[in-house]
């Protein structure tokens, strides 16, 4: 943009620069402001032309679901969808939660306290989308009895922490909050 | 004269793909008579709006649906949900109009000069093609917003192809994809309408070629002689064409942001609906005039016939016109009949818009016939007896008699 | 110079004079001139009152929306109105809207959200119609801009209502208004005196609630009104200023041709 401004303005100097005027300095001011007017008119006007890309206001409101965990028997998982992506509403038994617990300090890529990824700890809610390149990871699979990913064998543990294969980081934990025992909101 | 640079990046390219010697002939150093008055402009402003609405018209289609139970609303969803969406519709909606305008202009200026004489008559047929192409593209992208008149303003027009004899209505059927316009019809227009655009920018770069064989036509009409007659392009119609833009694009904001639905219908606000017509099915404003012949002649075929014989006799033009002169600066008496078709073709405009009842039936008959007689009658007989003025020597010249009183620059 | 200003004038005669002679034509087929109304909305720097759209939006609410429909609208879009977000998750919540199917593959009902659309009164034109004698109420959402005279045509409707002139033959089941096409309309008088009570204290008289309703019915088929008139103030003095800086450079550049 910086160079389309100096070339309208310059071309148009260059070509008059041969004529001797006396105010030449004036005339110059004058080609620079107004090549500068059409460079920034040109930019202004880009603006909307990809602003037009971002989310629409009716895509914008449909920012957060709320998901009715009522009916996940224990052990069971719920599978929504959340702004285009699979989430994980996971009922954990005691079973997952103490193996969960016990891993804390085990030696992983992205280290995480199990604490620190839930709210209440029989429900884990995350997004269903592997760290790795995106495959939808299967759920009681794989060799820490958590999730696998089929795509290149991320396995991922009861907390939904990568513990083995390429992904990078553990399966990522979306804002929600509980609106009472038995709905939570999503985003 | 190939262009001379000292950027090595300049003269790698230049080596394989001389792209800097052409802008530079055809921008740069192209020689262009010294005497165009702003009524050149039209042309550069015609090719702006054709980029305005392309790029416009692209976007729009990232967030419309073209299906008839969706295409109302994704047009709204536009209006109301996509950022700056009612801007990017607004401006290709009244683009279109301004890309009318400015093309409008472009052709009178041309018929009062004598443009479309030789040796410019396949430019002027270019033109006229393009021109043609303009008024296809535009009625199909105004039945995509899938209003009351989008869809009845289709059938009125596709409906008038069963005047062929024989084979009439099976070319509707053909056309319609069905037995009404529906579904079928509004993909085929969408993919149509998003192509037509594209070969309108090949016919422009034709045209241009065309243009730059023996350079433009000038208010006075006679050839340049030698380089005294022309300056270069740039900077002289760069600039002058930039203010030109701007200028344009200030009347163009006018009504884009404080008239958005100056040239629209009410009606094609009413979400399309098969079972009731509206009152008066009218066009687009620019396709007025035609739509006045079109329902002058009582019968159908006929009424087809002239409104395409209408633009069509447009291409006979350049023989039709027997004088030797080409700018009616020089033509007193054509200048006159020049003014009346103007006034004519506005009446035509009118007549389009109104219900075809009580007066305006007769008006619109004796517009229609007058129309066609300027072509037939008018041009051939005032070139052959009129007198005209003297022509003066060369461009260079009447631009120093202008200059020797000392007015206010004249341009 | 003289026959530049000459044709500039003349092409600003045509571009006036040629609308001037089609428009009307479209006005003296209805008949009866609508009284025009001066709105805080006008072109150019019009913006909307919001204590009008409030009101309006009451006036529909608790009137228009028995029968018409705003299927255009969310009820997110009401921040405009400036309401804030609890505002509008109370207003949504006081209607159900159909939802599914569920797991079962059965539709069930919830309380609306902002991100739902405004609830229509019937579930398609054929109830529409079979609940109003055979004519479905439109939907609102363009109303303005679908009708010749917009927002001023639709606040004339409302107050234009009154007994047939002696002699005119009426239709059964229609009513008469002086600014209807035609005069016979299938919708009975909408509008009472006092009908509706403002929250802001506005006495509710019919041609108060027809002003309000249709500033509110501008806004609803208009929502980026306020947006386009500030930018277009904005574009429109760029503009000027460019148009003169270039033309004094296309001068400059000039002064050794002429």
């Amino acid at each position: 943009m910086q160079r389309f401004v100096t070339q309208v303005s310059g071309g148009i100097m260059a070509t008059t620069q041969g004529a001797a005027h006396a105010g030449q300095t004036r005339r110059d001011f004058l080609f620079l402001a107004a090549g500068a007017g059409v460079g920034i008119g040109a930019a202004l006007t880009v603006w909307p032309f990809i602003d037009q890309l971002n989310p629409s206001a009716d895509v914008l409101a449909l920012a957060s679901t709320e998901v009715d965990i009522s009916k996940v028997p224990l052990g069971q998982q719920l599978t929504v969808l959340w702004r285009g992506k699979p989430i994980f509403v996971k009922h954990r038994n005691a079973e997952e939660i103490e193996k969960a617990r016990a891993d804390d300090n085990a030696p992983m890529p992205d280290p995480q306290k199990d604490a620190d990824r839930v709210k209440k700890p029989e429900w884990l809610v995350m997004l269903g989308v592997c760290t790795h390149l995106g495959c939808v990871p299967l759920g009681n699979q794989g060799a820490y009895g958590g999730w696998f990913c089929p795509c290149h064998g991320s396995a991922y543990d009861t907390s939904g922490r990568i513990r083995q294969g390429p992904a990078p980081r553990n399966l990522e934990i979306p804002p929600y909050a509980f609106l009472n025992d038995t709905r939570i909101k999503i985003g | 004269m190939a262009f001379q640079s000292d950027n090595k990046v300049v003269k790698w390219i230049e080596y394989r793909l001389p792209i800097f010697t052409l802008l530079d002939h055809a921008v740069g150093t192209y020689p262009a008579p010294k005497n165009l008055s702003y009524w050149w402009n039209f042309g550069s402003l015609a090719g702006l709006m054709l980029v305005i609405q392309i790029v416009t018209g692209i976007v729009l289609v990232m967030h419309y649906t073209p299906h008839t139970l969706m295409a109302f609303n994704s047009v709204e969803h536009i209006m109301r949900d996509v950022n700056y969406g009612w801007l990017i519709r607004y401006i290709h909606m009244n683009g279109a109009s301004f890309f009318f305008i400015a093309v409008y202009i472009h052709i009178f200026r041309g018929l009062y000069y004598g443009s479309y004489k030789a040796p410019r008559e396949l430019l002027w047929f270019l033109g006229i093609i393009i021109y043609l192409l303009m008024m296809a593209t535009a009625f199909m992208g105004y039945v995509l917003p899938w209003g009351q008149m989008s869809f009845w303003g289709a059938t009125v027009i596709t409906n008038l192809f069963s005047a062929i004899p024989v084979v009439g209505e099976s070319i509707v059927t053909l056309l319609w994809g069905g037995f009404s316009v529906g579904n079928p019809t509004l993909n085929r227009l969408f993919s149509l309408h998003y192509l037509l655009p594209f070969i309108i920018v090949g016919l422009v770069i034709l045209h241009i070629w065309a243009l730059h064989q023996h350079g433009s036509n000038n208010p006075l009409g006679i050839d340049k002689k030698d380089s005294r007659d022309t300056i270069p392009f740039h900077p002289y119609y760069t600039v002058k064409d930039l203010f030109g833009v701007a200028v344009f694009l200030l009347v163009f904001s006018l009504f884009l942001f404080f008239s958005p639905n100056f040239f629209g219908e009410p009606d094609n606000y009413i979400e399309a609906n098969p079972l009731v017509t509206p009152a008066h099915i009218v066009p687009e404003w620019y396709l007025l005039p035609f739509y006045a012949i079109l329902r002058s002649v009582p019968s159908k075929l006929g009424g087809v016939i002239l409104m395409f014989a209408a633009i069509l006799i447009l291409f006979v033009l350049p023989w039709l016109d027997t004088s030797r002169i080409r700018s009616a600066q020089f033509r007193p008496v054509y200048k006159q009949f020049f003014w009346i078709f103007v006034a004519n073709c506005l009446l035509l405009g009118v007549v389009g818009a109104k219900p075809p009842e009580g007066i305006w039936v007769l008006i619109g008959r004796l517009a229609t016939v007058y129309y066609f007689a300027h072509f037939i009658l008018i041009c051939p007989l005032v070139g052959w007896f009129e007198k005209p003025r003297p022509l003066p020597t060369s461009i260079n010249e009447a631009v120093l008699a202008k200059r020797r009183p000392a007015t206010a620059a004249g341009e | 110079m003289r026959k530049t200003i000459l044709s500039l004038g003349l092409a600003a005669a045509v571009a006036l004079g040629v609308p001037a002679l089609v428009a009307p034509a479209a006005q003296a087929a209805e008949g009866v001139a609508i009284p025009k109304m001066s709105w805080s909305f006008a072109a150019p720097f019009g913006t909307y009152d919001r204590a009008a759209l409030q009101r309006g939006f009451q006036v529909y609410k608790e009137v228009c929306a028995a029968c018409h429909s705003m299927n255009l609208l969310a009820y997110r879009d009401l921040a405009d109105l400036g309401y804030n977000e609890n505002e509008i998750k109370a207003i949504a919540a006081q209607y159900e809207v159909t939802d599914g199917p569920n797991d079962q593959g059965e539709m069930f009902q919830r309380p609306a959200v902002p991100s739902d659309r405004f609830k229509a009164p019937f579930p398609n034109v054929q109830a529409a119609k079979a609940a109003n004698n055979g004519a479905a109420p439109p939907d609102l959402s363009l109303m303005a801009k679908g009708r010749i005279g917009g927002p001023d045509y639709i606040h004339a409707l409302m107050i234009g209502y009154e007994n047939a002139p002696a002699g005119f033959e009426m239709q059964p089941g229609l009513s008469y208004n002086k600014y209807f096409p035609g005069h016979q309309i299938a919708m009975p008088a909408p509008i009472n005196p006092d009908g509706v009570t403002f929250a802001d204290g506005t006495k509710a008289t019919v041609d108060q609630q027809s002003r309000d309703v249709a500033h509110f019915l501008m806004w609803a088929a208009e929502p980026k009104l306020e947006q386009r008139h500030r930018l277009g103030v904005q574009v429109v003095l760029f503009l000027l200023i460019l148009s003169g800086l270039l033309f004094v450079a296309k001068r400059r550049i000039w002064s050794d041709v002429h």
